[in-house]
Protein backbone atom coordinates (compact mmCIF):
# COMPACT_ATOMS: atom_id res chain seq x y z
CA UNK A 1 0.00 0.00 0.00
CA UNK A 2 2.53 2.10 0.61
CA UNK A 3 4.65 1.49 -2.69
CA UNK A 4 1.54 2.26 -4.10
CA UNK A 5 0.95 5.79 -2.29
CA UNK A 6 4.27 6.44 -2.97
CA UNK A 7 4.32 5.69 -6.65
CA UNK A 8 1.52 7.86 -6.98
CA UNK A 9 3.16 10.75 -5.20
CA UNK A 10 6.27 10.55 -7.82
CA UNK A 11 4.09 10.28 -10.76
CA UNK A 12 2.68 13.29 -9.70
CA UNK A 13 5.74 14.91 -8.95
CA UNK A 14 6.45 14.04 -12.84
CA UNK A 15 2.68 14.28 -14.35
CA UNK A 16 2.50 17.86 -12.89
CA UNK A 17 5.73 19.61 -14.58
CA UNK A 18 5.01 17.89 -17.76
CA UNK A 19 0.89 19.08 -18.04
CA UNK A 20 2.78 22.58 -17.40
CA UNK A 21 4.87 21.95 -19.93
CA UNK A 22 2.78 21.00 -22.16
CA UNK A 23 1.23 24.26 -21.65
CA UNK A 24 3.78 26.35 -22.37
CA UNK A 25 5.88 24.53 -25.26
CA UNK A 26 2.10 24.56 -27.28
CA UNK A 27 2.47 28.11 -26.48
CA UNK A 28 5.73 28.90 -27.41
CA UNK A 29 5.38 27.13 -30.66
CA UNK A 30 2.31 29.49 -31.38
CA UNK A 31 3.96 32.33 -30.36
CA UNK A 32 1.71 32.39 -26.90
CA UNK A 33 2.63 33.16 -23.64
CA UNK A 34 0.42 30.55 -22.08
CA UNK A 35 0.26 30.38 -17.92
CA UNK A 36 1.12 33.64 -16.87
CA UNK A 37 -1.23 34.59 -13.81
CA UNK A 38 -0.48 31.43 -11.09
CA UNK A 39 3.07 31.87 -9.50
CA UNK A 40 6.20 33.32 -11.40
CA UNK A 41 5.55 32.00 -15.29
CA UNK A 42 2.21 30.61 -13.91
CA UNK A 43 4.11 27.38 -12.75
CA UNK A 44 1.15 26.70 -10.22
CA UNK A 45 -0.96 26.43 -13.01
CA UNK A 46 -1.15 22.54 -13.51
CA UNK A 47 -1.06 21.95 -9.24
CA UNK A 48 -4.27 24.65 -9.47
CA UNK A 49 -6.38 22.83 -12.19
CA UNK A 50 -6.07 19.57 -9.93
CA UNK A 51 -7.48 21.71 -6.83
CA UNK A 52 -10.24 22.90 -8.87
CA UNK A 53 -11.17 19.45 -10.62
CA UNK A 54 -11.41 17.83 -6.89
CA UNK A 55 -13.52 20.70 -5.85
CA UNK A 56 -15.82 19.99 -8.39
CA UNK A 57 -18.95 18.51 -7.91
CA UNK A 58 -19.28 14.87 -8.75
CA UNK A 59 -21.50 14.43 -11.64
CA UNK A 60 -22.93 11.17 -12.92
CA UNK A 61 -25.40 11.46 -16.10
CA UNK A 62 -29.09 9.90 -15.54
CA UNK A 63 -28.73 7.74 -17.78
CA UNK A 64 -25.45 6.56 -17.68
CA UNK A 65 -24.44 2.78 -16.74
CA UNK A 66 -23.69 3.97 -13.10
CA UNK A 67 -21.51 1.43 -12.33
CA UNK A 68 -19.64 1.23 -15.40
CA UNK A 69 -19.47 5.25 -15.31
CA UNK A 70 -17.61 5.41 -11.88
CA UNK A 71 -15.26 2.29 -12.27
CA UNK A 72 -13.92 3.14 -15.55
CA UNK A 73 -11.61 5.52 -14.31
CA UNK A 74 -10.31 3.75 -11.83
CA UNK A 75 -9.80 0.86 -14.26
CA UNK A 76 -7.90 2.84 -16.41
CA UNK A 77 -5.85 4.47 -13.55
CA UNK A 78 -4.57 1.06 -11.91
CA UNK A 79 -4.01 0.06 -15.55
CA UNK A 80 -1.36 2.40 -16.26
CA UNK A 81 -0.55 2.56 -12.33
CA UNK A 82 0.46 -1.40 -12.56
CA UNK A 83 2.46 -0.50 -15.46
CA UNK A 84 4.74 1.17 -13.36
CA UNK A 85 5.92 -1.83 -11.54
CA UNK A 86 8.37 -3.69 -13.44
CA UNK A 87 10.10 -0.02 -14.57
CA UNK A 88 13.58 -0.19 -13.33
CA UNK A 89 14.74 3.42 -12.42
CA UNK A 90 18.66 2.68 -12.01
CA UNK A 91 21.03 -0.09 -11.50
CA UNK A 92 19.52 -1.14 -7.91
CA UNK A 93 16.04 0.25 -7.94
CA UNK A 94 13.45 -1.54 -9.41
CA UNK A 95 9.75 -2.09 -7.73
CA UNK A 96 9.54 -5.50 -9.45
CA UNK A 97 12.14 -7.36 -10.97
CA UNK A 98 10.06 -9.80 -13.05
CA UNK A 99 11.25 -12.44 -15.33
CA UNK A 100 8.64 -11.50 -17.91
CA UNK A 101 8.29 -7.75 -16.90
CA UNK A 102 8.01 -6.94 -20.74
CA UNK A 103 4.98 -9.34 -21.23
CA UNK A 104 3.90 -8.12 -18.06
CA UNK A 105 3.73 -4.56 -19.29
CA UNK A 106 2.55 -5.00 -22.65
CA UNK A 107 -0.31 -7.12 -21.20
CA UNK A 108 -1.36 -4.94 -18.28
CA UNK A 109 -1.02 -1.73 -20.25
CA UNK A 110 -3.41 -3.45 -22.65
CA UNK A 111 -6.31 -3.56 -19.98
CA UNK A 112 -6.23 0.42 -20.57
CA UNK A 113 -8.88 -0.49 -23.27
CA UNK A 114 -11.65 -2.40 -21.23
CA UNK A 115 -11.73 0.95 -18.88
CA UNK A 116 -11.75 3.26 -22.44
CA UNK A 117 -15.20 1.41 -23.77
CA UNK A 118 -16.29 1.13 -20.12
CA UNK A 119 -16.06 4.48 -19.94
CA UNK A 120 -17.62 5.44 -23.45
CA UNK A 121 -20.66 2.64 -23.10
CA UNK A 122 -21.17 3.92 -19.34
CA UNK A 123 -21.77 7.47 -20.19
CA UNK A 124 -24.48 6.28 -22.70
CA UNK A 125 -23.75 9.15 -24.82
CA UNK A 126 -23.21 9.10 -28.44
CA UNK A 127 -19.83 11.04 -29.16
CA UNK A 128 -18.40 8.96 -25.54
CA UNK A 129 -19.53 5.49 -27.63
CA UNK A 130 -17.97 6.93 -30.26
CA UNK A 131 -15.07 7.86 -29.15
CA UNK A 132 -14.40 5.02 -26.98
CA UNK A 133 -14.67 2.37 -30.16
CA UNK A 134 -12.12 4.54 -32.21
CA UNK A 135 -9.91 4.40 -29.45
CA UNK A 136 -10.11 0.43 -28.66
CA UNK A 137 -9.99 0.28 -32.67
CA UNK A 138 -6.97 2.21 -32.92
CA UNK A 139 -5.28 0.81 -29.26
CA UNK A 140 -5.71 -2.68 -30.56
CA UNK A 141 -4.36 -1.99 -34.13
CA UNK A 142 -1.28 -0.62 -33.09
CA UNK A 143 -0.11 -2.91 -30.37
CA UNK A 144 0.59 -5.34 -33.29
CA UNK A 145 3.78 -2.87 -34.71
CA UNK A 146 4.35 -2.10 -31.33
CA UNK A 147 4.67 -5.51 -30.12
CA UNK A 148 6.62 -6.75 -32.91
CA UNK A 149 8.96 -3.49 -32.92
CA UNK A 150 9.35 -5.12 -28.86
CA UNK A 151 9.82 -8.30 -29.82
CA UNK A 152 12.93 -7.49 -31.99
CA UNK A 153 14.41 -5.99 -28.76
CA UNK A 154 13.73 -9.06 -26.94
CA UNK A 155 15.31 -11.28 -29.45
CA UNK A 156 18.52 -9.32 -29.47
CA UNK A 157 18.24 -9.17 -25.82
CA UNK A 158 17.43 -13.33 -25.39
CA UNK A 159 15.24 -11.37 -22.55
CA UNK A 160 11.97 -10.46 -21.31
CA UNK A 161 13.45 -8.57 -17.52
CA UNK A 162 13.47 -4.64 -18.08
CA UNK A 163 16.21 -4.64 -15.64
CA UNK A 164 18.58 -7.42 -17.46
CA UNK A 165 18.09 -5.56 -20.91
CA UNK A 166 18.91 -2.39 -18.93
CA UNK A 167 21.88 -3.86 -18.06
CA UNK A 168 22.94 -5.16 -21.16
CA UNK A 169 22.97 -1.51 -22.69
CA UNK A 170 26.21 -0.11 -20.74
CA UNK A 171 29.49 -0.73 -18.44
CA UNK A 172 27.83 -2.65 -15.39
CA UNK A 173 26.81 -5.66 -17.62
CA UNK A 174 28.87 -7.92 -16.21
CA UNK A 175 27.49 -6.88 -13.02
CA UNK A 176 24.14 -8.57 -13.45
CA UNK A 177 23.43 -12.10 -12.64
CA UNK A 178 24.00 -14.54 -15.56
CA UNK A 179 25.71 -11.81 -17.89
CA UNK A 180 29.39 -11.89 -16.44
CA UNK A 181 31.00 -14.15 -19.44
CA UNK A 182 28.77 -11.83 -21.99
CA UNK A 183 30.72 -9.36 -24.16
CA UNK A 184 29.18 -6.34 -26.46
CA UNK A 185 31.11 -5.92 -29.36
CA UNK A 186 30.44 -2.70 -31.45
CA UNK A 187 27.69 -3.24 -33.55
CA UNK A 188 26.54 -6.23 -31.91
CA UNK A 189 28.82 -8.30 -35.01
CA UNK A 190 31.49 -10.21 -33.43
CA UNK A 191 32.93 -10.63 -36.57
CA UNK A 192 33.88 -7.04 -36.48
CA UNK A 193 35.71 -8.23 -33.33
CA UNK A 194 35.52 -4.45 -31.16
CA UNK A 195 34.52 -5.23 -28.08
CA UNK A 196 33.01 -2.55 -26.42
CA UNK A 197 31.94 -4.11 -23.05
CA UNK A 198 34.31 -1.49 -21.50
CA UNK A 199 33.57 1.34 -23.58
CA UNK A 200 30.11 1.40 -23.01
CA UNK A 201 27.96 4.83 -23.43
CA UNK A 202 26.55 4.81 -26.65
CA UNK A 203 28.11 2.90 -28.32
CA UNK A 204 26.05 -0.12 -26.03
CA UNK A 205 22.64 1.07 -26.69
CA UNK A 206 20.96 -1.69 -28.34
CA UNK A 207 20.35 1.16 -31.17
CA UNK A 208 23.74 0.95 -31.99
CA UNK A 209 24.12 -2.87 -31.00
CA UNK A 210 21.43 -3.89 -33.56
CA UNK A 211 21.39 -0.38 -35.33
CA UNK A 212 18.47 -1.54 -37.85
CA UNK A 213 16.32 -1.09 -34.45
CA UNK A 214 16.36 2.75 -34.89
CA UNK A 215 13.55 1.35 -37.51
CA UNK A 216 11.69 -0.50 -34.72
CA UNK A 217 12.59 2.41 -32.34
CA UNK A 218 10.64 4.65 -34.78
CA UNK A 219 7.79 2.03 -35.45
CA UNK A 220 7.33 1.83 -31.77
CA UNK A 221 7.99 5.58 -30.83
CA UNK A 222 4.48 6.27 -33.38
CA UNK A 223 2.62 3.30 -32.42
CA UNK A 224 2.94 4.71 -28.78
CA UNK A 225 1.70 7.72 -29.60
CA UNK A 226 -1.16 6.26 -31.03
CA UNK A 227 -1.77 4.02 -27.44
CA UNK A 228 -1.95 7.37 -25.92
CA UNK A 229 -4.30 8.79 -28.28
CA UNK A 230 -2.17 11.34 -28.48
CA UNK A 231 -2.02 13.83 -31.94
CA UNK A 232 -1.53 12.88 -34.40
CA UNK A 233 -3.61 10.10 -33.98
CA UNK A 234 -5.78 12.21 -31.38
CA UNK A 235 -9.25 10.76 -33.14
CA UNK A 236 -10.65 9.07 -30.16
CA UNK A 237 -11.08 12.36 -28.27
CA UNK A 238 -10.82 14.66 -31.60
CA UNK A 239 -11.99 17.79 -29.51
CA UNK A 240 -13.27 19.47 -33.43
CA UNK A 241 -15.96 15.72 -33.97
CA UNK A 242 -16.03 14.30 -30.39
CA UNK A 243 -15.81 17.21 -28.07
CA UNK A 244 -13.58 14.97 -25.96
CA UNK A 245 -14.34 11.24 -26.67
CA UNK A 246 -14.70 8.33 -24.22
CA UNK A 247 -14.35 11.39 -21.39
CA UNK A 248 -16.82 13.47 -22.29
CA UNK A 249 -19.40 13.17 -19.85
CA UNK A 250 -17.11 13.10 -17.10
CA UNK A 251 -16.13 15.86 -14.21
CA UNK A 252 -14.41 16.45 -10.95
CA UNK A 253 -12.19 13.69 -9.47
CA UNK A 254 -13.01 11.31 -12.17
CA UNK A 255 -11.91 13.54 -15.11
CA UNK A 256 -8.57 14.36 -13.31
CA UNK A 257 -8.20 10.56 -12.95
CA UNK A 258 -8.33 9.55 -16.53
CA UNK A 259 -6.08 12.88 -17.59
CA UNK A 260 -3.54 11.82 -14.96
CA UNK A 261 -4.41 8.40 -16.56
CA UNK A 262 -3.74 9.72 -20.12
CA UNK A 263 -0.20 11.33 -18.61
CA UNK A 264 0.91 8.73 -17.27
CA UNK A 265 0.65 6.81 -20.13
CA UNK A 266 2.83 9.37 -21.90
CA UNK A 267 5.65 8.71 -19.26
CA UNK A 268 5.20 5.59 -19.09
CA UNK A 269 5.74 4.47 -22.69
CA UNK A 270 8.45 7.14 -22.96
CA UNK A 271 10.23 5.07 -20.46
CA UNK A 272 9.59 1.95 -22.37
CA UNK A 273 10.96 3.09 -25.70
CA UNK A 274 14.08 4.33 -23.69
CA UNK A 275 14.62 1.30 -21.71
CA UNK A 276 14.65 -1.05 -24.81
CA UNK A 277 16.07 1.37 -27.62
CA UNK A 278 17.83 3.80 -25.78
CA UNK A 279 20.22 2.08 -23.26
CA UNK A 280 18.00 2.76 -20.37
CA UNK A 281 19.50 4.22 -17.05
CA UNK A 282 22.99 4.13 -18.86
CA UNK A 283 24.94 6.80 -19.74
CA UNK A 284 25.07 8.26 -23.31
CA UNK A 285 29.25 8.92 -22.50
CA UNK A 286 31.44 6.77 -24.28
CA UNK A 287 34.69 5.54 -22.33
CA UNK A 288 37.32 7.69 -24.55
CA UNK A 289 40.85 5.86 -23.30
CA UNK A 290 42.21 7.45 -20.41
CA UNK A 291 39.06 10.02 -20.61
CA UNK A 292 36.64 7.92 -18.95
CA UNK A 293 33.59 9.51 -19.09
CA UNK A 294 31.00 6.59 -18.70
CA UNK A 295 32.75 5.71 -15.57
CA UNK A 296 32.33 8.80 -14.43
CA UNK A 297 28.89 9.39 -15.35
CA UNK A 298 27.48 5.96 -13.78
CA UNK A 299 28.95 6.07 -10.85
CA UNK A 300 28.66 2.58 -8.50
CA UNK A 301 25.46 -0.03 -8.45
CA UNK A 302 23.55 -0.20 -5.04
CA UNK A 303 25.52 3.31 -4.08
CA UNK A 304 24.01 6.27 -3.83
CA UNK A 305 26.12 7.86 -7.59
CA UNK A 306 25.08 4.82 -8.86
CA UNK A 307 21.32 5.14 -8.06
CA UNK A 308 21.48 9.06 -8.47
CA UNK A 309 22.95 8.81 -12.25
CA UNK A 310 20.72 6.36 -13.05
CA UNK A 311 17.36 8.19 -12.92
CA UNK A 312 18.70 11.18 -13.70
CA UNK A 313 20.19 9.24 -17.35
CA UNK A 314 16.66 7.88 -17.17
CA UNK A 315 14.63 10.67 -16.22
CA UNK A 316 16.57 13.44 -18.88
CA UNK A 317 16.00 10.78 -22.12
CA UNK A 318 12.73 10.18 -21.14
CA UNK A 319 11.55 13.74 -20.58
CA UNK A 320 13.21 14.59 -24.03
CA UNK A 321 11.16 11.92 -25.36
CA UNK A 322 8.30 13.33 -23.60
CA UNK A 323 9.04 16.53 -25.13
CA UNK A 324 9.14 15.44 -28.63
CA UNK A 325 5.20 13.57 -28.06
CA UNK A 326 4.17 17.18 -27.30
CA UNK A 327 6.33 18.85 -29.93
CA UNK A 328 4.45 16.62 -32.85
CA UNK A 329 1.23 17.51 -31.28
CA UNK A 330 1.49 20.66 -31.81
CA UNK A 331 3.06 20.54 -35.34
CA UNK A 332 0.63 17.91 -37.09
CA UNK A 333 -2.75 17.44 -38.03
CA UNK A 334 -5.25 14.75 -36.72
CA UNK A 335 -4.87 11.83 -39.04
CA UNK A 336 -7.93 10.44 -40.73
CA UNK A 337 -9.41 6.89 -39.46
CA UNK A 338 -8.90 5.38 -42.72
CA UNK A 339 -5.04 6.88 -42.83
CA UNK A 340 -4.66 5.88 -39.33
CA UNK A 341 -5.53 2.01 -40.30
CA UNK A 342 -3.63 1.99 -43.44
CA UNK A 343 -0.57 3.55 -41.66
CA UNK A 344 -0.59 0.69 -39.14
CA UNK A 345 -1.60 -2.49 -41.14
CA UNK A 346 0.04 -1.70 -44.43
CA UNK A 347 3.34 -0.41 -43.52
CA UNK A 348 4.50 -0.24 -39.92
CA UNK A 349 3.07 -4.16 -39.48
CA UNK A 350 5.25 -5.68 -42.58
CA UNK A 351 8.28 -3.23 -41.70
CA UNK A 352 7.89 -4.77 -37.86
CA UNK A 353 7.27 -8.43 -39.28
CA UNK A 354 10.62 -7.56 -41.63
CA UNK A 355 12.19 -6.29 -38.48
CA UNK A 356 11.74 -9.04 -36.02
CA UNK A 357 13.37 -11.63 -39.22
CA UNK A 358 16.46 -9.52 -39.40
CA UNK A 359 16.78 -9.49 -35.45
CA UNK A 360 16.98 -13.23 -35.42
CA UNK A 361 19.74 -12.81 -38.06
CA UNK A 362 21.58 -10.36 -36.35
CA UNK A 363 21.02 -12.26 -33.09
CA UNK A 364 23.05 -15.06 -35.10
CA UNK A 365 25.67 -12.91 -35.64
CA UNK A 366 26.19 -11.57 -31.96
CA UNK A 367 26.51 -15.01 -30.81
CA UNK B 1 -13.17 2.09 -62.74
CA UNK B 2 -10.72 5.05 -62.45
CA UNK B 3 -9.94 6.34 -59.18
CA UNK B 4 -10.11 9.50 -58.34
CA UNK B 5 -8.01 11.24 -55.68
CA UNK B 6 -8.06 14.60 -53.96
CA UNK B 7 -4.41 14.45 -53.62
CA UNK B 8 -2.35 16.40 -56.25
CA UNK B 9 1.14 16.29 -53.93
CA UNK B 10 3.95 13.67 -54.53
CA UNK B 11 3.23 11.32 -52.37
CA UNK B 12 6.33 9.41 -52.25
CA UNK B 13 8.38 8.57 -49.22
CA UNK B 14 11.00 10.77 -49.15
CA UNK B 15 8.93 14.22 -50.14
CA UNK B 16 6.74 12.95 -47.17
CA UNK B 17 9.29 12.50 -44.62
CA UNK B 18 11.23 16.05 -45.89
CA UNK B 19 7.65 17.61 -45.41
CA UNK B 20 7.14 16.18 -42.17
CA UNK B 21 10.94 17.44 -41.08
CA UNK B 22 9.97 20.71 -42.67
CA UNK B 23 6.65 21.19 -40.13
CA UNK B 24 8.84 20.01 -37.07
CA UNK B 25 11.56 22.54 -37.76
CA UNK B 26 9.26 25.25 -38.06
CA UNK B 27 7.34 24.50 -34.75
CA UNK B 28 11.36 24.35 -33.05
CA UNK B 29 12.13 27.74 -34.56
CA UNK B 30 9.13 29.47 -32.66
CA UNK B 31 9.72 27.58 -29.71
CA UNK B 32 13.61 28.95 -29.79
CA UNK B 33 12.44 32.08 -30.49
CA UNK B 34 9.58 32.56 -27.48
CA UNK B 35 12.34 34.61 -25.77
CA UNK B 36 11.47 37.19 -27.86
CA UNK B 37 8.31 39.29 -27.27
CA UNK B 38 6.71 42.00 -29.77
CA UNK B 39 6.90 45.05 -28.50
CA UNK B 40 3.89 46.75 -27.90
CA UNK B 41 3.99 49.56 -30.51
CA UNK B 42 1.58 51.93 -32.32
CA UNK B 43 0.47 50.98 -35.53
CA UNK B 44 2.13 54.50 -36.87
CA UNK B 45 5.08 52.91 -35.39
CA UNK B 46 8.02 52.13 -38.13
CA UNK B 47 8.87 49.02 -36.53
CA UNK B 48 4.92 47.81 -35.84
CA UNK B 49 5.14 45.40 -39.41
CA UNK B 50 8.91 44.56 -39.07
CA UNK B 51 8.27 42.23 -35.80
CA UNK B 52 8.31 38.83 -36.66
CA UNK B 53 10.00 37.36 -34.49
CA UNK B 54 8.88 36.32 -30.54
CA UNK B 55 5.90 36.19 -28.57
CA UNK B 56 2.50 37.99 -30.27
CA UNK B 57 0.70 37.93 -26.80
CA UNK B 58 -0.21 41.39 -25.03
CA UNK B 59 -0.43 40.96 -21.59
CA UNK B 60 -3.34 43.82 -22.09
CA UNK B 61 -4.00 45.03 -18.00
CA UNK B 62 -0.05 44.94 -17.84
CA UNK B 63 0.37 46.44 -21.33
CA UNK B 64 -1.16 47.72 -24.03
CA UNK B 65 -0.62 49.23 -27.43
CA UNK B 66 -0.63 53.13 -27.64
CA UNK B 67 -4.03 54.45 -28.49
CA UNK B 68 -3.17 57.80 -30.89
CA UNK B 69 -3.93 61.18 -29.75
CA UNK B 70 -7.23 61.38 -32.34
CA UNK B 71 -8.83 58.33 -29.97
CA UNK B 72 -12.72 58.19 -30.15
CA UNK B 73 -13.42 56.68 -26.97
CA UNK B 74 -14.96 57.98 -23.88
CA UNK B 75 -16.61 61.56 -23.85
CA UNK B 76 -15.54 64.34 -21.75
CA UNK B 77 -17.22 67.49 -21.42
CA UNK B 78 -15.27 70.21 -20.45
CA UNK B 79 -17.86 72.31 -18.36
CA UNK B 80 -16.64 75.59 -18.04
CA UNK B 81 -16.51 76.11 -21.74
CA UNK B 82 -20.13 74.45 -22.71
CA UNK B 83 -22.80 76.99 -23.45
CA UNK B 84 -25.57 74.12 -22.53
CA UNK B 85 -26.91 74.53 -26.01
CA UNK B 86 -28.14 71.23 -26.72
CA UNK B 87 -27.20 70.79 -29.72
CA UNK B 88 -25.09 66.98 -28.95
CA UNK B 89 -28.65 65.61 -27.60
CA UNK B 90 -30.22 66.52 -30.22
CA UNK B 91 -27.99 65.22 -32.64
CA UNK B 92 -27.25 62.12 -30.90
CA UNK B 93 -28.73 58.97 -32.59
CA UNK B 94 -28.98 56.60 -29.51
CA UNK B 95 -29.97 59.50 -27.07
CA UNK B 96 -27.72 58.99 -24.39
CA UNK B 97 -27.20 62.60 -23.70
CA UNK B 98 -29.44 64.39 -21.66
CA UNK B 99 -29.09 67.76 -20.88
CA UNK B 100 -31.54 70.21 -18.55
CA UNK B 101 -30.61 73.88 -18.64
CA UNK B 102 -31.56 77.04 -16.10
CA UNK B 103 -31.33 80.66 -17.37
CA UNK B 104 -28.84 82.48 -15.96
CA UNK B 105 -29.76 85.26 -14.12
CA UNK B 106 -26.51 87.22 -13.93
CA UNK B 107 -23.80 87.58 -16.21
CA UNK B 108 -21.46 84.39 -16.38
CA UNK B 109 -18.38 84.58 -18.45
CA UNK B 110 -17.40 83.85 -21.40
CA UNK B 111 -16.04 80.65 -22.72
CA UNK B 112 -12.29 79.87 -23.13
CA UNK B 113 -12.74 80.93 -26.77
CA UNK B 114 -14.71 83.79 -26.39
CA UNK B 115 -18.48 82.84 -26.37
CA UNK B 116 -21.02 84.32 -23.73
CA UNK B 117 -22.33 81.78 -21.42
CA UNK B 118 -26.15 82.27 -20.67
CA UNK B 119 -27.29 79.08 -19.07
CA UNK B 120 -26.27 76.87 -16.72
CA UNK B 121 -26.26 73.23 -17.14
CA UNK B 122 -28.32 71.88 -14.28
CA UNK B 123 -28.16 68.21 -16.01
CA UNK B 124 -25.44 67.28 -18.25
CA UNK B 125 -25.43 63.60 -18.29
CA UNK B 126 -24.39 61.12 -20.83
CA UNK B 127 -25.16 57.16 -20.36
CA UNK B 128 -21.99 55.74 -21.86
CA UNK B 129 -23.25 52.57 -21.78
CA UNK B 130 -25.46 53.75 -24.49
CA UNK B 131 -23.31 55.77 -26.56
CA UNK B 132 -22.38 54.42 -30.04
CA UNK B 133 -18.96 56.28 -30.36
CA UNK B 134 -20.16 57.74 -33.66
CA UNK B 135 -18.36 61.50 -32.28
CA UNK B 136 -21.40 63.31 -34.06
CA UNK B 137 -21.82 64.92 -30.47
CA UNK B 138 -18.22 66.76 -30.96
CA UNK B 139 -18.29 67.93 -34.60
CA UNK B 140 -21.51 69.83 -33.56
CA UNK B 141 -20.37 71.62 -30.51
CA UNK B 142 -19.55 74.88 -31.07
CA UNK B 143 -17.54 76.04 -28.34
CA UNK B 144 -15.48 72.48 -28.94
CA UNK B 145 -16.18 71.93 -25.21
CA UNK B 146 -17.04 67.83 -25.73
CA UNK B 147 -14.08 65.42 -27.15
CA UNK B 148 -13.55 62.10 -27.25
CA UNK B 149 -10.41 60.83 -25.23
CA UNK B 150 -7.90 57.79 -25.23
CA UNK B 151 -10.05 56.07 -22.56
CA UNK B 152 -11.20 53.32 -23.78
CA UNK B 153 -11.33 51.17 -20.67
CA UNK B 154 -13.81 51.97 -18.08
CA UNK B 155 -15.82 48.97 -16.97
CA UNK B 156 -17.94 49.11 -14.45
CA UNK B 157 -20.14 46.24 -12.08
CA UNK B 158 -23.39 48.68 -11.93
CA UNK B 159 -24.32 49.86 -15.40
CA UNK B 160 -25.69 53.31 -13.58
CA UNK B 161 -22.27 53.86 -12.98
CA UNK B 162 -21.73 53.97 -16.72
CA UNK B 163 -23.66 57.22 -16.50
CA UNK B 164 -21.53 60.51 -16.39
CA UNK B 165 -22.54 63.62 -15.06
CA UNK B 166 -20.44 66.83 -16.09
CA UNK B 167 -22.52 69.42 -14.29
CA UNK B 168 -20.81 71.48 -11.80
CA UNK B 169 -23.90 72.55 -9.47
CA UNK B 170 -24.89 70.71 -6.18
CA UNK B 171 -28.66 69.96 -6.38
CA UNK B 172 -29.37 72.72 -3.80
CA UNK B 173 -27.48 75.05 -6.20
CA UNK B 174 -29.67 74.24 -9.31
CA UNK B 175 -32.58 74.85 -6.92
CA UNK B 176 -31.12 78.25 -5.58
CA UNK B 177 -30.76 79.06 -9.21
CA UNK B 178 -34.25 78.01 -10.41
CA UNK B 179 -35.78 80.05 -7.62
CA UNK B 180 -33.61 83.28 -8.40
CA UNK B 181 -34.68 82.66 -12.07
CA UNK B 182 -38.39 82.98 -11.25
CA UNK B 183 -38.17 85.28 -9.10
CA UNK B 184 -36.41 87.21 -11.53
CA UNK B 185 -38.89 86.67 -13.82
CA UNK B 186 -42.11 87.42 -11.25
CA UNK B 187 -40.04 90.68 -11.12
CA UNK B 188 -39.80 90.99 -14.49
CA UNK B 189 -43.82 90.55 -15.31
CA UNK B 190 -44.83 93.09 -12.11
CA UNK B 191 -42.55 95.47 -13.80
CA UNK B 192 -44.34 94.43 -17.04
CA UNK B 193 -47.60 94.74 -14.85
CA UNK B 194 -46.69 98.39 -13.80
CA UNK B 195 -45.63 99.31 -17.31
CA UNK B 196 -48.93 98.07 -18.95
CA UNK B 197 -51.17 99.51 -16.20
CA UNK B 198 -50.78 103.29 -16.81
CA UNK B 199 -51.70 102.89 -21.09
CA UNK B 200 -54.97 100.83 -20.21
CA UNK B 201 -55.60 103.34 -17.74
CA UNK B 202 -55.53 106.36 -20.78
CA UNK B 203 -57.34 104.06 -22.71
Amino acid sequence: MLAVILCIVFLLMVVVPVVYAERKVAAFMQDRMGPTEAGPHGILQPLLDVLKLLEKEDIIPANADKPLFAYAPIVIFAAVLAGFAVIPVSPSIISSGAYLGVFYLLAIVSLDIIGLLMAGWGSNNKYAVLGAMRSVGQIVSYEIPAGLAVLSVVMICQSLDFQEISFQQGILMNQFAGLEEETNYLFGLKALGLDVTRIGGITTWNIVRMPFLIIGFVIYFISSLAECNRAPFDIPEAESELVAGFHVEYSGFRFAALFLAEYSLMILVSLVAVILFLGSWNTPLPNLGAVTLANWTTGSVGAWSGNLWGIFWLLSKTLLLVYTQIWIRWTYPRLRVDQLMHLCWKVFTPIALGLVLLAGVWRLLMI
Amino acid sequence: MKEYTANKYNNSFLSVVSALTRGMKLTLKHFFQAGKRREATNVNDKNYFNQTQGLATLTYPYESIPVPEVGRYRLHNEIDDCIVCDLCAKICPVNCIEIESVKATEDIGLTSDGTKKRLYAATFNIDLAKCCYCGLCTTVCPTDCLTMTKVYDFPETNVKNMIYHFTDLTPEQVLEKKQKLEKQQQEVALAKAAAIKPRQEEK
